[in-house]
C-alpha cells in the first residue's frame, strides 16, 4: 500500500465526521435507541404476523386452536369467549396484541392448562442447555482459532475437523455420544436434567457444530488482522506471538464472530428442541415437539414468539455491542 | 435462471482442468465420487442392494453388521444398509426440493427489493427481518404445526424458512452491484436501464445464487433430517435417514448400529456438498483455497 492510499484512507471518515464530530455522543445514542425501535417493531410484526397465520391458515380458527383436543360445545364457547371471535377482527387483533404484551399467551386446550406458565415452568432448562452449548462453542472456537491461525497444518487439520463438525447433525453427535460415554463407558447419565454431569453431552452436542461455525470465522479474521501492518507494530513494540493473537488479534478478529454468534443463538435455540429430545431432557423443547405433533398452536406459537423476542433482544445487544466496540461504524449513516 | 451463466466468469470449466485440480485435490475427488454413490443410490437404489427396505423379518432382527447384512439389522430384521441406500432418495430429495423453493423464491424478492429501492425495498427488507426473527428450525416447526407432519409439508416448511437467506444475498449484491464503478461507467454510455438491469446487474447479482444453494443443501439436509428425526417428516415404514436415527436412538443399548449408520451417511453427504460448494466459491472468488 502507498502513501498516497493510506493518506486517502484517513481522511475519508474524518471528512465525513467533520459535520458531526461534536455531536458524536449524541449519535451514537440515537443509533442505540433506533436499533432498539427497529427490534419493537421486528417483535411487533411478529406478534401480529403469528395472529394473521391464526387468520389466514386453511380450517376454522376454532379447530385450529383446539388442536387434538375433542370438540364439545363448551370448549368452543369457552374458546370463542377468550379469544373474542364474535368481536369484529381489528378489536380481536387488539385484544390480542394487549394479551401478548401482558404475557398472557392463552390457554392451551390440548394440554388444559395456561400457555404462560406451562412455558415459563418449561424454560429455565433450556436457557441452561443453551448456556452451556454457547459456552463450548466460544471456548473451542478461541482454543482452535488462536491455536492454529495462520500455520499451515494446524489450520488444516482444525479446518478438517470443523468441516466435519458443521456437517454432523447435531443430535446424531449426540446419539454417538450418548452411545460412547453413556451406554458403553458409562460416565454420564443416559437421560433426564439432575446434575451437572447430565448438562455435559448435551452441551457438547448442541455447541460443537456452532462452535466450529464460529472458529471458522474467527480463524479468518484473525489471520487478516495478522496480516494488517498493525500487528507489525504490535511485534517491534516486542510483544510475543500469543500477546498479538490474544489482545490484538483476536479483538479485532472478534467483531464478525460476534455478530454470527447472536444470529447463532437463536439456532442454538431450536437446536436445544431437537438436543432435549436425544437425550430426553425437560424443557421447552419437549413442550415445543409435543405441542406441533398435537397441533397446540397457542403454545407453538407462544413458543414462537418468545424465540422471537430472545433474538431481537440479543441481536439488538449485539449491534449496539458492535457500535460500542468498533467506533469505525459509528461514522456511517 | 439462463441469466446465471450469461457473463458471468466462472474460473475456466473446462475438463482437462478439472481433471488435473481433481488429482491435486483427493478431498474433492472422494466428495465428488461420494456424490456420485449417492446419486447413484437415489436413483437406482437396486443396484447397490438387494434387500428390501420395508419388509419386515423379525427372526432377523438385531443382528450386528456382518458379511450378509454390511450395516446390521434393525429392530423389525429390516436390513440397515438396504434402508440407508434406499432413504437416500427421501432426505436428498427433500433436502434438495426445499433449497429449490427458498432459492427461486429468495432470489426474486432479493432482486425485486435490490432494483425497486424506497418502499417495496423497505417492505421486503422488513418483511424479511420479521421472518428471520424466528430461528429456521423453529419457523419450520411453526409451518408444520399448522400443515401437519409429512414428506411434502416438510419440504414446504423447510424451503420457506430459508428463504431470507437467498434474499438477502441477492439484495446486498444487487446493490452493491448497481452502485459499483462499472455500472456507473456503463451508466454514463447512455444504456437504457433495462439493458443496464438485464445485462449488467442481474447476471452478476444471482451469480453467487448457485454457490449459495450449493453450500444451503448441506444446511436443508441436517434440518429436514432433524425435522424428521422429530417425527414431522416421512412417517414409518419410509426408511428417510432423520426417521431411522429417532427408532436407532431407542435401541442404543443393544443395538448400535441402528442410530449410527444412518448418522454417518447424513454426515458424509453434507460434507461432500460442502467440500463442493466451498471449492466453487473459492474458484468464483478467483482464489484458491489455501
Amino acid at each position: 500500500m502507498d502513501v498516497e492510499n493510506v493518506t486517502a484512507l484517513h481522511q475519508a471518515p474524518i471528512a465525513s465526521l467533520q459535520g458531526r464530530f461534536s455531536s458524536i455522543r449524541t449519535t451514537l445514542l440515537s443509533q442505540i435507541l433506533g436499533r432498539i425501535g427497529s427490534g419493537i417493531i421486528v417483535l411487533w410484526a411478529a406478534i401480529t404476523l403469528s395472529f394473521i397465520s391464526l387468520h389466514v391458515a386453511p380450517g376454522d380458527i376454532v379447530s385450529l386452536l383446539i388442536g387434538e383436543q375433542i370438540r364439545t360445545p363448551a370448549i368452543e364457547a369457552a374458546i370463542r369467549a377468550e379469544w373474542g371471535l364474535d368481536e369484529p377482527l381489528i378489536k380481536q387483533y387488539l385484544s390480542y396484541l394487549w394479551r401478548v404484551l401482558h404475557g398472557d399467551f392463552g390457554r392451551s386446550y390440548v394440554l388444559q392448562t395456561d400457555v404462560a406458565t406451562l412455558v415459563l415452568s418449561q424454560i429455565w432448562p433450556t436457557l441452561k442447555l443453551t448456556g452451556a452449548a454457547l459456552v463450548v462453542a466460544v471456548v473451542f472456537a478461541v482454543v482452535s482459532a488462536v491455536a492454529t491461525a495462520g500455520l499451515r497444518w494446524p489450520r488444516r487439520i482444525a479446518g478438517g475437523m470443523e468441516l466435519v463438525l458443521v456437517s454432523t447433525p447435531s443430535f446424531w453427535l449426540g446419539i454417538v455420544l450418548l452411545f460412547v460415554f453413556s451406554f458403553t463407558l458409562k460416565l454420564f447419565p443416559v437421560a433426564g436434567d439432575r446434575n451437572f454431569a447430565a448438562l455435559v453431552l448435551p452441551a457438547l452436542s448442541l455447541g460443537l457444530s456452532l462452535g466450529a461455525v464460529i472458529g471458522q470465522v474467527l480463524r479468518e479474521g484473525l489471520e487478516r488482522a495478522l496480516e494488517e501492518p498493525f500487528a507489525l507494530t504490535v511485534r517491534s513494540w516486542g510483544a510475543n506471538a500469543l500477546t498479538l493473537r490474544l489482545r490484538h488479534g483476536l479483538r479485532h478478529a472478534a467483531l464478525p464472530a460476534v455478530t454470527l454468534t447472536g444470529w447463532l443463538i437463536g439456532n442454538l435455540l431450536s437446536g436445544a428442541v431437537i438436543t432435549e429430545q436425544v437425550f430426553g431432557r425437560p424443557g421447552l423443547g419437549k413442550i415445543t415437539v409435543d405441542a406441533v405433533l398435537g397441533k397446540d398452536l397457542p403454545v407453538v406459537l407462544a413458543v414462537a414468539i418468545l424465540s422471537a423476542f430472545i433474538y431481537v433482544v440479543l441481536s439488538t445487544l449485539v449491534d449496539t455491542l458492535y457500535l460500542l466496540l468498533d467506533p469505525r461504524l459509528r461514522a456511517r449513516t | 435462471m439462463s441469466v446465471v451463466s450469461t457473463g458471468t466468469p466462472l474460473a475456466g470449466f473446462n475438463g482437462r482442468q478439472i481433471v488435473y485440480s481433481a488429482l491435486r485435490r483427493p478431498g474433492l475427488l472422494a466428495a465428488v465420487v461420494f456424490l456420485l454413490i449417492i446419486a447413484a443410490g437415489t436413483s437406482w437404489p437396486q443396484l447397490l442392494t438387494s434387500y428390501n427396505p420395508i419388509a419386515a423379518d423379525p427372526l432377523q432382527a438385531q443382528l450386528p453388521p456382518s458379511a450378509a447384512h454390511w450395516f446390521g439389522t434393525d429392530q423389525l430384521g429390516r436390513d440397515v444398509f438396504s434402508r440407508v441406500v434406499h432413504g437416500a432418495r427421501y432426505s436428498i430429495l427433500i433436502g434438495v426440493s426445499a433449497v429449490v423453493i427458498a432459492a427461486v423464491v429468495g432470489s426474486i424478492l432479493g432482486l425485486f427489493a435490490g432494483l425497486a429501492r424506497g418502499i417495496v425495498d423497505e417492505a421486503i427488507t422488513r418483511f424479511l427481518d420479521v421472518v428471520s426473527a424466528f430461528p429456521d428450525l423453529l419457523l419450520a416447526l411453526v409451518l408444520i404445526s399448522f400443515t401437519g407432519p409429512g414428506t411434502f409439508n416438510l419440504i414446504f416448511a423447510l424451503g420457506v424458512a430459508s428463504i431470507p437467506r437467498f434474499a438477502r444475498v441477492v439484495r446486498a449484491q444487487t446493490f452493491v452491484i448497481a452502485e459499483s464503478g462499472y455500472v456507473e461507467q456503463a451508466r454514463t454510455f447512455g444504456l437504457t436501464p433495462a439493458v443496464l438491469v438485464l445485462r449488467h446487474i442481474l447476471p452478476h447479482a444471482m451469480a453467487q445464487v448457485p454457490i449459495l444453494a450449493t453450500i444451503g443443501l448441506g444446511t436443508a439436509i441436517i434440518g429436514a433430517a432433524g425435522l424428521s428425526f422429530l417425527g414431522m417428516g416421512p412417517q414409518p415404514p419410509i426408511p428417510e435417514w432423520g426417521a431411522m436415527l429417532a427408532e436407532g436412538r431407542n435401541y442404543l443399548r443393544v443395538a448400535w448400529w441402528i442410530g449410527v449408520w444412518p448418522g454417518v451417511a447424513i454426515t458424509l453427504t453434507v460434507i461432500s456438498v460442502s467440500v463442493l460448494g466451498r471449492q466453487w466459491q473459492a474458484a468464483f472468488e478467483g482464489r484458491r483455497q489455501q
